[in-house]
């Protein structure tokens, strides 16, 4: 068996370091997802009015965030807004910013397609049973639309964790910088350990993804 | 004469240019079954939706106890409580069980207690055969059990009319009676209703006056046993041509 350098990781804290840039990555999807579901609903019900300003307002913003790689959207907010705007954005703000503006675009045009595909008598037997419009959304639509939403939303969370991965490049000590600091420092003594650590934050993600996609074959089973 | 339950007068529907309804107007008296029969595409459908004003109209009015249903107005809700509708697709919540299809307007648009709703909720769907269905989800129900659901979730609502648009349309043979004998019953208990339907036998049995639609008019407004013997309109008798066959050999 060759040597993996597996034996850095149990030098000093660097296993509690690594867990610790674990969790910043998982505390920046975190927050981001919880902000980008509501403003993802919300959006994703604006998309579906018939307003042609609105709807060429949201598609442009849509489009925009969905074409831009996200590195350079944190590259903008982080180094962009500092000189130009003067604001002093932390990397982890940044990231927030950024992977909300990214799930709430993503969301929201979730939200639009699973809104439009539920069939229009749903909408009508609730009138006819004098629901009111805020009633028929509340009862009716948005909880048919969210068990149409599960499944994708879920896919939208597992890619926004990956992606954390790139706010290293705005100086966010996540775990895979962590793992880099490792490895470096480690380099003489251990050069093989780059394989074991990269390997060590592979089953990491592994087993933070895994569990929600695990959560979404459950939910989409029970609501089936 | 009493005051109608129901005055249209002068209904006007248009889809654009398109006149679908022409200056309709009739009266439906407390406890009267009407069904209403013409081609598709008369309008018939489109009458019973602008009745619960799920269409906006565009001329005439439509009273219910002297009040009028107007489309998007605010008393609409306290309206619409007071008209039970059914339609041809199935329109139950596929989310919620048979139990809170049925409770849901009740508990949420009428405010009454959940344990009183369930009760008559229960006994509704034993009358119709389907109390052992009422934790069963929609998609565990056949067409004709929906069909009776959906209009145990109208009954529950306490609705003065019934409006049933071509409610057996959807369903396979053997599943149209089972629908057809729910309403037969509620005609027997004295409930006013409007019926849209295909069923020429069922509507002979049930209707107390058959609206006969044809281009958008009310073309012949009579007893049943008229109708169907000695129908007076040439559209009419074109119309009921169509049930009968003349035999091939």
């Amino acid at each position: 068996m060759p040597d993996l350098g597996l034996d850095v990781l149990f030098k000093g804290k660097n296993m509690l370091r690594l867990l610790g840039g674990l969790w910043v990555a998982v505390k920046i999807s975190i927050i981001s997802v919880a902000l980008s579901i509501p403003l993802g609903i919300l959006l994703g019900i604006v998309m579906t009015w018939k307003n042609p300003i609105i709807k060429a307002v949201t598609r442009v913003y849509l489009e925009f965030i969905r074409i831009m790689p996200q590195l350079v959207l944190l590259f903008i907010v982080f180094f962009g807004t500092t000189r130009t705007l003067g604001w002093d954005v932390s990397g982890e703000l940044a990231s927030v910013i950024v992977f909300t503006a990214w799930g709430t675009a993503e969301m929201g045009d979730l939200v639009r397609g699973a809104l439009i595909s539920i069939p229009k008598h749903q909408y009508e037997s609730s009138a006819a049973l004098a629901l009111s419009p805020a009633q028929t959304y509340f009862y009716i639509i948005i909880p048919q639309t969210v068990r149409r939403l599960i499944p994708l939303s879920i896919n939208l969370i597992t890619r926004m964790v990956k992606t954390t991965s790139l706010i290293l490049m705005i100086g966010v000590v996540e775990v895979l910088k962590v793992a880099q600091q490792i490895i470096e420092a480690n380099r003489m003594t251990s050069p093989n350990a780059a394989f074991g650590v990269y390997l060590v934050v592979l089953i990491m993600y592994f087993l933070i993804c895994w569990p929600i996609s695990m959560l979404a074959r459950y939910l989409e089973k029970k609501w089936r | 004469m009493a005051e109608p339950l129901l005055k249209i007068e002068h209904l006007t529907k248009k889809f654009e240019n398109n006149i679908v309804l022409d200056d309709i107007s009739f009266d439906v008296a407390q406890g009267e079954v009407i069904v209403v029969v013409g081609a598709s595409g008369c309008g018939k459908s489109t009458l019973l939706r602008c009745i619960n004003a799920l269409e906006p109209i565009q001329g005439g009015s439509i009273k219910l106890h002297g009040e009028e249903i107007v489309y998007g107005s605010k008393n609409l809700a306290k309206m619409r409580q007071q008209i039970g509708m059914v339609f041809q697709s199935y329109d139950l919540f596929p989310h919620k069980n048979v139990i809170d299809n049925i409770l849901l307007a009740p508990m949420k648009v009428q405010k009454r207690k959940k344990s009183e709703v369930r009760e008559e909720a229960m006994e509704l769907l034993r009358r119709v055969g389907l109390d052992d269905k009422a934790e069963s989800y929609p998609r565990q129900l056949s067409g004709g059990q929906k069909q009776r659901v959906a209009i145990v979730r109208a009954l529950c609502m306490h609705p003065v009319m019934l409006l049933f648009d071509e409610v057996t349309a959807a369903l396979d043979p053997e599943m149209v009676r089972e629908v057809l004998d729910v309403m037969l019953s509620l005609a027997k208990q004295g409930r006013t209703m409007i019926i849209v339907t295909h069923e020429m036998q069922f509507a002979r049995a049930i209707a107390d006056r058959i609206l006969f639609i044809d281009k958008g008019k009310i073309v012949e407004d009579t007893d049943p046993d008229t109708f169907f013997e000695h129908p007076a309109s040439d559209r009419a008798k074109q119309f009921l041509n169509i049930f009968n066959f003349e035999r091939s050999k």
